[in-house]
Protein backbone atom coordinates (compact mmCIF):
# COMPACT_ATOMS: atom_id res chain seq x y z
CA UNK A 1 0.00 0.00 0.00
CA UNK A 2 1.06 3.85 -0.72
CA UNK A 3 -0.28 7.24 0.13
CA UNK A 4 -1.74 9.01 -2.43
CA UNK A 5 -3.75 11.87 -2.60
CA UNK A 6 -4.58 11.49 1.28
CA UNK A 7 -5.84 7.64 0.09
CA UNK A 8 -3.67 4.15 1.03
CA UNK A 9 -3.68 2.64 -2.00
CA UNK A 10 -2.71 -0.59 -3.54
CA UNK A 11 -0.07 -0.36 -5.89
CA UNK A 12 -0.63 -3.95 -6.98
CA UNK A 13 -2.56 -7.14 -5.72
CA UNK A 14 -1.77 -9.89 -7.82
CA UNK A 15 1.69 -8.06 -9.85
CA UNK A 16 1.63 -5.22 -12.25
CA UNK A 17 2.34 -7.28 -14.99
CA UNK A 18 0.00 -9.71 -14.64
CA UNK A 19 -2.61 -6.96 -13.98
CA UNK A 20 -2.07 -5.27 -16.96
CA UNK A 21 -2.23 -8.17 -18.90
CA UNK A 22 -5.57 -9.16 -17.93
CA UNK A 23 -6.42 -5.60 -19.08
CA UNK A 24 -5.54 -6.09 -22.19
CA UNK A 25 -7.01 -9.49 -22.68
CA UNK A 26 -9.76 -9.97 -20.64
CA UNK A 27 -10.71 -7.47 -17.68
CA UNK A 28 -10.02 -6.00 -14.68
CA UNK A 29 -11.48 -3.83 -12.05
CA UNK A 30 -9.92 -0.51 -10.17
CA UNK A 31 -11.21 1.49 -7.28
CA UNK A 32 -10.37 5.02 -8.25
CA UNK A 33 -12.97 6.56 -5.67
CA UNK A 34 -9.47 9.01 -4.77
CA UNK A 35 -10.83 10.83 -7.88
CA UNK A 36 -12.13 14.17 -7.41
CA UNK A 37 -15.75 15.14 -8.70
CA UNK A 38 -16.77 18.69 -8.34
CA UNK A 39 -20.15 19.97 -9.73
CA UNK A 40 -20.98 23.19 -11.29
CA UNK A 41 -24.31 24.16 -11.78
CA UNK A 42 -26.58 26.97 -12.02
CA UNK A 43 -28.45 29.07 -14.81
CA UNK A 44 -25.01 30.09 -16.05
CA UNK A 45 -23.16 27.15 -15.65
CA UNK A 46 -22.37 26.56 -19.23
CA UNK A 47 -20.53 30.16 -19.25
CA UNK A 48 -18.29 28.89 -15.90
CA UNK A 49 -17.35 25.67 -17.74
CA UNK A 50 -16.46 27.60 -20.65
CA UNK A 51 -14.21 29.92 -18.74
CA UNK A 52 -12.32 27.65 -16.84
CA UNK A 53 -11.94 24.33 -19.04
CA UNK A 54 -9.84 24.95 -22.24
CA UNK A 55 -11.73 22.48 -23.94
CA UNK A 56 -15.20 23.17 -25.50
CA UNK A 57 -18.44 21.88 -23.44
CA UNK A 58 -20.88 23.94 -25.75
CA UNK A 59 -20.45 20.93 -28.01
CA UNK A 60 -21.12 18.15 -24.96
CA UNK A 61 -25.31 16.65 -25.63
CA UNK A 62 -26.47 15.89 -22.25
CA UNK A 63 -24.78 12.68 -21.37
CA UNK A 64 -21.60 13.01 -23.17
CA UNK A 65 -18.34 13.64 -21.28
CA UNK A 66 -14.92 14.96 -23.07
CA UNK A 67 -11.13 15.26 -21.55
CA UNK A 68 -10.19 18.87 -21.16
CA UNK A 69 -7.23 20.83 -19.09
CA UNK A 70 -7.91 23.77 -16.12
CA UNK A 71 -5.31 25.98 -16.94
CA UNK A 72 -3.48 29.24 -15.79
CA UNK A 73 -3.07 32.49 -18.06
CA UNK A 74 0.31 30.84 -19.01
CA UNK A 75 -1.76 28.11 -21.00
CA UNK A 76 -0.52 25.39 -18.56
CA UNK A 77 -2.08 22.77 -16.53
CA UNK A 78 -3.21 23.08 -12.72
CA UNK A 79 -5.13 19.80 -13.85
CA UNK A 80 -6.49 17.68 -16.33
CA UNK A 81 -10.19 16.48 -16.32
CA UNK A 82 -13.33 15.19 -17.42
CA UNK A 83 -16.29 17.28 -18.07
CA UNK A 84 -19.06 15.60 -17.78
CA UNK A 85 -22.34 17.29 -18.90
CA UNK A 86 -24.97 15.85 -16.64
CA UNK A 87 -27.77 18.33 -17.82
CA UNK A 88 -27.78 21.76 -19.72
CA UNK A 89 -26.80 23.85 -17.00
CA UNK A 90 -25.05 20.83 -14.77
CA UNK A 91 -21.99 19.90 -15.13
CA UNK A 92 -19.64 17.22 -13.45
CA UNK A 93 -15.82 17.97 -13.34
CA UNK A 94 -13.85 14.53 -12.88
CA UNK A 95 -10.71 16.04 -11.20
CA UNK A 96 -7.06 13.88 -9.85
CA UNK A 97 -7.15 13.13 -6.35
CA UNK A 98 -3.58 14.94 -4.90
CA UNK A 99 -5.40 19.02 -6.84
CA UNK A 100 -9.16 18.22 -5.33
CA UNK A 101 -8.59 21.29 -3.15
CA UNK A 102 -6.02 23.78 -5.35
CA UNK A 103 -8.53 22.87 -8.74
CA UNK A 104 -11.34 23.94 -6.54
CA UNK A 105 -10.03 26.82 -4.91
CA UNK A 106 -9.04 27.94 -8.65
CA UNK A 107 -12.84 27.46 -9.86
CA UNK A 108 -14.59 29.19 -7.54
CA UNK A 109 -12.46 32.12 -7.97
CA UNK A 110 -12.56 32.29 -11.86
CA UNK A 111 -16.46 31.44 -12.31
CA UNK A 112 -17.45 34.26 -9.99
CA UNK A 113 -17.36 36.68 -13.04
CA UNK A 114 -19.33 34.23 -14.61
CA UNK A 115 -23.00 34.75 -13.93
CA UNK A 116 -25.13 32.13 -12.15
CA UNK A 117 -23.37 29.73 -11.40
CA UNK A 118 -21.78 27.37 -8.60
CA UNK A 119 -19.32 25.03 -7.22
CA UNK A 120 -19.79 22.36 -4.96
CA UNK A 121 -17.17 19.68 -4.26
CA UNK A 122 -18.84 16.76 -4.28
CA UNK A 123 -15.54 14.25 -4.21
CA UNK A 124 -17.21 12.61 -0.80
CA UNK A 125 -20.24 11.60 -2.33
CA UNK A 126 -19.00 9.55 -5.25
CA UNK A 127 -17.10 6.10 -5.20
CA UNK A 128 -15.53 5.79 -8.42
CA UNK A 129 -14.83 1.99 -9.91
CA UNK A 130 -13.01 1.52 -13.35
CA UNK A 131 -13.86 -2.23 -14.93
CA UNK A 132 -11.47 -2.10 -18.13
CA UNK A 133 -11.19 -4.45 -21.10
CA UNK A 134 -12.22 -6.28 -23.56
CA UNK A 135 -14.60 -8.11 -22.00
CA UNK A 136 -15.35 -5.66 -19.64
CA UNK A 137 -19.05 -5.36 -21.04
CA UNK A 138 -19.78 -9.05 -20.87
CA UNK A 139 -19.06 -8.66 -17.45
CA UNK A 140 -20.95 -6.01 -16.41
CA UNK A 141 -23.93 -6.47 -18.55
CA UNK A 142 -25.62 -8.83 -16.43
CA UNK A 143 -25.75 -6.29 -13.40
CA UNK A 144 -27.66 -3.47 -15.06
CA UNK A 145 -30.42 -2.52 -16.92
CA UNK A 146 -28.53 0.02 -19.25
CA UNK A 147 -28.14 -1.40 -22.23
CA UNK A 148 -24.01 -1.41 -22.56
CA UNK A 149 -23.29 -2.01 -26.04
CA UNK A 150 -25.58 1.27 -27.26
CA UNK A 151 -23.29 3.79 -24.86
CA UNK A 152 -20.67 5.22 -27.40
CA UNK A 153 -17.27 6.02 -26.30
CA UNK A 154 -17.04 8.54 -23.89
CA UNK A 155 -20.87 8.87 -23.43
CA UNK A 156 -22.71 7.81 -19.81
CA UNK A 157 -25.83 7.10 -19.02
CA UNK A 158 -27.90 6.58 -15.64
CA UNK A 159 -29.10 3.97 -13.69
CA UNK A 160 -28.74 0.59 -11.15
CA UNK A 161 -25.59 -1.74 -11.38
CA UNK A 162 -25.76 -4.77 -8.83
CA UNK A 163 -29.26 -3.11 -7.86
CA UNK A 164 -26.89 0.29 -6.57
CA UNK A 165 -27.70 3.37 -8.13
CA UNK A 166 -24.93 4.14 -10.80
CA UNK A 167 -23.58 6.62 -13.30
CA UNK A 168 -22.08 4.43 -16.01
CA UNK A 169 -19.57 6.33 -18.38
CA UNK A 170 -17.62 4.39 -21.51
CA UNK A 171 -14.46 6.16 -20.53
CA UNK A 172 -11.22 4.70 -18.84
CA UNK A 173 -7.45 5.50 -18.57
CA UNK A 174 -5.88 2.56 -19.83
CA UNK A 175 -6.58 2.62 -23.86
CA UNK A 176 -8.81 -0.80 -23.81
CA UNK A 177 -12.80 0.04 -23.87
CA UNK A 178 -14.31 -0.21 -20.71
CA UNK A 179 -16.38 1.26 -18.19
CA UNK A 180 -16.48 3.93 -15.03
CA UNK A 181 -19.28 3.49 -12.47
CA UNK A 182 -20.02 6.40 -10.14
CA UNK A 183 -21.77 5.00 -6.96
CA UNK A 184 -22.96 6.02 -3.34
CA UNK A 185 -19.71 5.31 -1.21
CA UNK A 186 -22.03 3.37 1.29
CA UNK A 187 -22.82 0.87 -1.92
CA UNK A 188 -18.72 0.69 -3.56
CA UNK A 189 -17.89 -2.42 -1.71
CA UNK A 190 -21.08 -4.16 -2.29
CA UNK A 191 -20.44 -3.14 -6.26
CA UNK A 192 -16.97 -3.92 -5.66
CA UNK A 193 -18.20 -7.66 -4.80
CA UNK A 194 -20.88 -7.87 -7.18
CA UNK A 195 -18.37 -7.07 -10.23
CA UNK A 196 -15.49 -9.31 -8.76
CA UNK A 197 -17.99 -12.49 -8.53
CA UNK A 198 -19.82 -11.66 -12.23
CA UNK A 199 -15.93 -11.30 -13.76
CA UNK A 200 -15.32 -14.66 -12.69
CA UNK A 201 -15.84 -16.40 -15.81
CA UNK A 202 -13.99 -14.18 -17.46
CA UNK A 203 -11.15 -14.07 -14.87
CA UNK A 204 -11.38 -10.71 -14.06
CA UNK A 205 -8.80 -9.56 -11.53
CA UNK A 206 -8.62 -6.34 -9.22
CA UNK A 207 -5.23 -3.68 -10.71
CA UNK A 208 -3.59 -1.68 -8.25
CA UNK A 209 -1.68 1.42 -8.97
CA UNK A 210 1.10 -0.17 -10.87
CA UNK A 211 -0.87 -1.42 -13.66
CA UNK A 212 -3.15 1.64 -13.85
CA UNK A 213 0.60 3.62 -14.68
CA UNK A 214 1.33 1.10 -16.78
CA UNK A 215 -1.99 0.95 -18.67
CA UNK A 216 -2.22 4.62 -18.81
CA UNK A 217 1.18 5.19 -20.55
CA UNK A 218 0.95 2.59 -23.08
CA UNK A 219 -1.92 4.18 -24.38
CA UNK A 220 -0.03 7.39 -24.07
CA UNK A 221 -2.27 8.93 -21.63
CA UNK A 222 -0.35 12.29 -20.46
CA UNK A 223 -0.56 11.93 -16.28
CA UNK A 224 -0.35 15.14 -14.21
CA UNK A 225 2.38 16.13 -11.99
CA UNK A 226 4.70 13.64 -14.76
CA UNK A 227 3.91 14.56 -18.20
CA UNK A 228 1.92 17.58 -17.81
CA UNK A 229 2.02 20.45 -14.88
CA UNK A 230 2.19 24.05 -14.22
CA UNK A 231 5.36 24.39 -16.58
CA UNK A 232 3.94 22.48 -20.04
CA UNK A 233 1.32 24.28 -22.12
CA UNK A 234 -1.05 22.39 -23.66
CA UNK A 235 0.43 22.85 -27.28
CA UNK A 236 3.88 21.36 -25.82
CA UNK A 237 1.93 18.56 -24.53
CA UNK A 238 0.30 17.79 -27.72
CA UNK A 239 -2.90 18.40 -26.44
CA UNK A 240 -4.36 20.66 -29.05
CA UNK A 241 -7.09 18.54 -29.71
CA UNK A 242 -8.52 18.84 -26.23
CA UNK A 243 -8.50 23.17 -26.51
CA UNK A 244 -11.50 25.02 -28.33
CA UNK A 245 -9.66 27.24 -30.26
CA UNK A 246 -13.40 28.33 -31.53
CA UNK A 247 -14.47 29.44 -27.85
CA UNK A 248 -14.33 32.96 -26.78
CA UNK A 249 -11.94 33.49 -24.18
CA UNK A 250 -10.98 31.25 -21.49
CA UNK A 251 -8.05 30.93 -19.37
CA UNK A 252 -5.19 30.88 -21.39
CA UNK A 253 -6.82 31.23 -24.31
CA UNK A 254 -4.33 34.09 -25.62
CA UNK A 255 -0.89 32.60 -24.64
CA UNK A 256 -2.33 29.22 -26.59
CA UNK A 257 -3.29 31.41 -29.90
CA UNK A 258 -0.13 33.08 -29.55
CA UNK A 259 1.77 29.52 -29.31
CA UNK A 260 -0.13 28.24 -32.01
CA UNK A 261 0.51 31.08 -34.22
CA UNK A 262 4.54 31.35 -33.21
CA UNK A 263 5.15 27.88 -32.78
CA UNK A 264 6.27 26.44 -29.57
CA UNK A 265 9.93 25.39 -29.31
CA UNK A 266 9.53 22.10 -27.43
CA UNK A 267 7.05 18.99 -27.56
CA UNK A 268 6.28 15.58 -25.51
CA UNK A 269 7.25 12.90 -27.72
CA UNK A 270 7.32 9.04 -27.26
CA UNK A 271 10.43 6.68 -27.18
CA UNK A 272 11.43 3.51 -26.96
CA UNK A 273 14.78 2.28 -25.29
CA UNK A 274 17.13 0.65 -27.11
CA UNK A 275 18.54 -0.82 -24.56
CA UNK A 276 17.60 -2.58 -21.83
CA UNK A 277 16.78 -0.35 -18.95
CA UNK A 278 13.32 2.22 -17.23
CA UNK A 279 13.92 5.70 -18.08
CA UNK A 280 12.21 7.37 -15.17
CA UNK A 281 10.65 10.50 -14.74
CA UNK A 282 13.50 13.17 -13.92
CA UNK A 283 15.99 11.60 -15.94
CA UNK A 284 18.06 13.89 -18.68
CA UNK A 285 17.88 13.30 -22.39
CA UNK A 286 20.91 14.11 -24.02
CA UNK A 287 21.63 15.00 -27.71
CA UNK A 288 25.51 14.84 -28.34
CA UNK A 289 26.63 15.42 -24.85
CA UNK A 290 24.45 18.80 -24.65
CA UNK A 291 21.47 18.21 -22.05
CA UNK A 292 18.11 18.81 -24.31
CA UNK A 293 15.51 17.28 -22.28
CA UNK A 294 13.75 15.56 -19.74
CA UNK A 295 12.00 12.33 -19.33
CA UNK A 296 8.60 13.28 -17.71
CA UNK A 297 7.12 9.28 -17.47
CA UNK A 298 8.59 5.62 -18.58
CA UNK A 299 8.07 2.14 -17.96
CA UNK A 300 8.69 -1.37 -19.02
CA UNK A 301 5.48 -1.90 -20.90
CA UNK A 302 4.20 -5.65 -20.11
CA UNK A 303 2.06 -5.86 -23.15
CA UNK A 304 3.95 -4.56 -25.94
CA UNK A 305 7.58 -5.61 -23.86
CA UNK A 306 9.40 -2.52 -24.91
CA UNK A 307 11.46 0.55 -22.53
CA UNK A 308 8.96 3.25 -23.22
CA UNK A 309 8.40 6.85 -22.08
CA UNK A 310 7.59 10.30 -22.74
CA UNK A 311 9.57 13.23 -22.82
CA UNK A 312 9.87 16.61 -23.44
CA UNK A 313 13.00 17.40 -26.55
CA UNK A 314 13.13 20.39 -28.94
CA UNK A 315 11.52 20.81 -31.82
CA UNK A 316 14.39 19.10 -34.24
CA UNK A 317 13.99 15.73 -31.52
CA UNK A 318 10.33 14.77 -32.03
CA UNK A 319 10.06 13.23 -35.20
CA UNK A 320 9.58 9.63 -35.40
CA UNK A 321 13.20 7.56 -36.01
CA UNK A 322 15.09 10.89 -34.16
CA UNK A 323 17.31 9.13 -31.73
CA UNK A 324 18.97 10.46 -28.91
CA UNK A 325 20.17 9.27 -25.35
CA UNK A 326 19.03 9.30 -21.69
CA UNK A 327 21.05 9.75 -18.80
CA UNK A 328 19.81 6.19 -16.55
CA UNK A 329 21.64 6.67 -13.43
CA UNK A 330 25.49 7.78 -15.34
CA UNK A 331 25.04 5.17 -18.02
CA UNK A 332 23.55 6.84 -21.93
CA UNK A 333 21.23 4.61 -23.22
CA UNK A 334 20.00 5.53 -26.93
CA UNK A 335 16.65 5.99 -27.56
CA UNK A 336 14.01 6.53 -30.12
CA UNK A 337 11.69 8.73 -31.13
CA UNK A 338 8.24 6.56 -31.90
CA UNK A 339 5.02 8.03 -32.52
CA UNK A 340 2.09 7.99 -29.66
CA UNK A 341 0.13 6.14 -28.71
CA UNK A 342 2.47 2.91 -28.00
CA UNK A 343 -0.33 0.90 -28.07
CA UNK A 344 -3.71 1.40 -30.18
CA UNK A 345 -6.50 -1.40 -29.42
CA UNK A 346 -7.93 -2.84 -32.37
CA UNK A 347 -11.49 -1.78 -33.15
CA UNK B 1 9.52 -20.49 -1.27
CA UNK B 2 11.94 -22.51 1.12
CA UNK B 3 14.94 -20.59 2.11
CA UNK B 4 17.55 -22.79 1.30
CA UNK B 5 19.46 -24.30 5.13
CA UNK B 6 23.03 -24.27 3.13
CA UNK B 7 22.79 -20.61 2.04
CA UNK B 8 23.54 -17.53 4.86
CA UNK B 9 21.43 -14.54 4.51
CA UNK B 10 21.29 -10.96 5.38
CA UNK B 11 19.23 -8.22 6.44
CA UNK B 12 19.17 -6.29 3.37
CA UNK B 13 17.74 -9.76 1.26
CA UNK B 14 20.79 -11.45 0.17
CA UNK B 15 21.83 -14.89 0.32
CA UNK B 16 25.50 -16.08 0.18
CA UNK B 17 26.71 -19.88 -0.95
CA UNK B 18 29.84 -20.58 0.72
CA UNK B 19 32.45 -23.32 -0.40
CA UNK B 20 35.56 -22.66 0.54
CA UNK B 21 36.45 -19.42 0.25
CA UNK B 22 34.01 -18.79 -2.94
CA UNK B 23 30.72 -17.11 -2.03
CA UNK B 24 27.94 -16.92 -4.21
CA UNK B 25 25.57 -14.08 -4.24
CA UNK B 26 21.91 -13.61 -5.18
CA UNK B 27 18.47 -12.16 -3.34
CA UNK B 28 15.85 -13.73 -1.50
CA UNK B 29 12.89 -15.23 -2.65
CA UNK B 30 11.15 -12.42 -0.63
CA UNK B 31 13.12 -9.32 -1.67
CA UNK B 32 12.18 -10.67 -5.40
CA UNK B 33 8.89 -10.66 -4.11
CA UNK B 34 8.80 -7.75 -3.14
CA UNK B 35 10.41 -5.83 -6.07
CA UNK B 36 8.00 -7.17 -8.51
CA UNK B 37 8.65 -7.65 -12.67
CA UNK B 38 12.64 -7.07 -12.78
CA UNK B 39 13.82 -5.66 -15.71
CA UNK B 40 17.48 -5.02 -15.91
CA UNK B 41 20.70 -5.89 -13.39
CA UNK B 42 23.47 -4.03 -13.51
CA UNK B 43 26.12 -5.86 -12.08
CA UNK B 44 30.09 -5.20 -11.85
CA UNK B 45 32.87 -6.46 -13.67
CA UNK B 46 34.87 -9.50 -12.70
CA UNK B 47 38.10 -8.46 -10.58
CA UNK B 48 36.06 -5.23 -9.09
CA UNK B 49 36.67 -5.40 -4.61
CA UNK B 50 33.42 -5.21 -2.49
CA UNK B 51 32.94 -4.42 0.92
CA UNK B 52 30.52 -6.26 3.40
CA UNK B 53 27.47 -4.55 3.34
CA UNK B 54 28.33 -1.93 0.47
CA UNK B 55 26.42 -2.02 -2.59
CA UNK B 56 27.65 -4.05 -5.66
CA UNK B 57 24.92 -3.35 -8.10
CA UNK B 58 21.52 -2.45 -8.96
CA UNK B 59 18.45 -4.54 -9.71
CA UNK B 60 14.95 -2.65 -11.21
CA UNK B 61 11.49 -3.69 -11.43
CA UNK B 62 8.68 -1.56 -13.01
CA UNK B 63 8.05 -0.54 -9.45
CA UNK B 64 11.53 0.33 -8.15
CA UNK B 65 15.53 1.13 -8.65
CA UNK B 66 16.97 -0.71 -5.84
CA UNK B 67 21.00 -1.25 -4.55
CA UNK B 68 21.93 -4.72 -4.43
CA UNK B 69 24.30 -5.06 -1.21
CA UNK B 70 27.35 -7.43 -1.14
CA UNK B 71 27.06 -10.01 2.18
CA UNK B 72 30.68 -10.25 2.62
CA UNK B 73 34.19 -8.61 1.30
CA UNK B 74 35.96 -9.88 -1.16
CA UNK B 75 36.97 -9.74 -5.14
CA UNK B 76 34.27 -10.66 -7.66
CA UNK B 77 35.59 -13.68 -9.93
CA UNK B 78 32.57 -14.58 -11.18
CA UNK B 79 29.32 -12.83 -12.81
CA UNK B 80 26.29 -14.55 -14.52
CA UNK B 81 25.90 -12.86 -17.42
CA UNK B 82 22.96 -14.56 -18.58
CA UNK B 83 21.55 -12.19 -16.28
CA UNK B 84 21.46 -9.33 -19.11
CA UNK B 85 18.89 -10.45 -21.32
CA UNK B 86 17.19 -12.53 -18.88
CA UNK B 87 16.70 -10.93 -15.94
CA UNK B 88 13.21 -11.92 -14.83
CA UNK B 89 14.75 -15.67 -14.31
CA UNK B 90 15.46 -13.80 -10.38
CA UNK B 91 11.91 -13.63 -10.31
CA UNK B 92 11.09 -17.73 -11.54
CA UNK B 93 13.78 -19.23 -9.15
CA UNK B 94 15.81 -16.55 -6.85
CA UNK B 95 17.84 -18.85 -5.02
CA UNK B 96 19.41 -20.47 -8.19
CA UNK B 97 19.75 -17.32 -10.27
CA UNK B 98 23.05 -16.42 -7.94
CA UNK B 99 24.71 -12.84 -9.56
CA UNK B 100 28.13 -13.04 -8.89
CA UNK B 101 30.60 -15.21 -7.13
CA UNK B 102 32.94 -13.22 -4.37
CA UNK B 103 36.29 -14.67 -3.57
CA UNK B 104 35.98 -13.64 0.22
CA UNK B 105 39.12 -12.31 2.21
CA UNK B 106 37.50 -13.09 5.26
CA UNK B 107 35.55 -16.48 4.76
CA UNK B 108 35.04 -16.67 8.62
CA UNK B 109 32.72 -13.55 8.45
CA UNK B 110 29.88 -15.97 7.04
CA UNK B 111 29.28 -16.83 10.29
CA UNK B 112 27.84 -13.49 11.74
CA UNK B 113 24.91 -13.89 8.80
CA UNK B 114 21.68 -15.29 9.57
CA UNK B 115 20.94 -18.42 9.16
CA UNK B 116 17.68 -19.76 6.99
CA UNK B 117 15.21 -20.39 9.79
CA UNK B 118 16.37 -16.61 11.63
CA UNK B 119 15.90 -14.93 8.20
CA UNK B 120 12.69 -16.73 7.62
CA UNK B 121 11.91 -15.21 11.08
CA UNK B 122 12.75 -11.67 9.31
CA UNK B 123 10.22 -11.82 6.84
CA UNK B 124 7.68 -13.68 8.14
Amino acid sequence: MVAFGGWDMPVEYSGIVSEHMAVRERAGIFDVSHMGEIEIAGKNALEAVQRISCNDASRLAVGQAQYSGLLTPEGTFVDDLLVYRLAAQHFLLVVNASHIVTDYTYIAEHIQTAGDAVAVDASSRYALLAVQGPRALEVLQPLTGVDLASLKYYWFAHGEVANVRATISRTGYTGEDGFEIFAPPQSADRLWLAILEAGRPVDLVPCGLGARDTLRLEAAMRLHGNDIDQTTSALEADLGWIVGWKKDDFIGASVLRQQKAAGVTRKIVGFELLDRGIARQGYDIYADDVRVGVVTSGTQTPYLKKSIGMGYVPLTLIDPGTEFDIDIRGRRVRAQVVPMPFYKRKK
Amino acid sequence: MAYPANFKYTKDHEWIEVSGDRGKVGITDYAQQQLGDVVYIDLPEVGARVKAGQSFGTIESVKAVSELYAPLAGEVVEVNTSLKDKPEAVNKDPHANWMIVIKMSEPAAAASLLDASQYADLVK
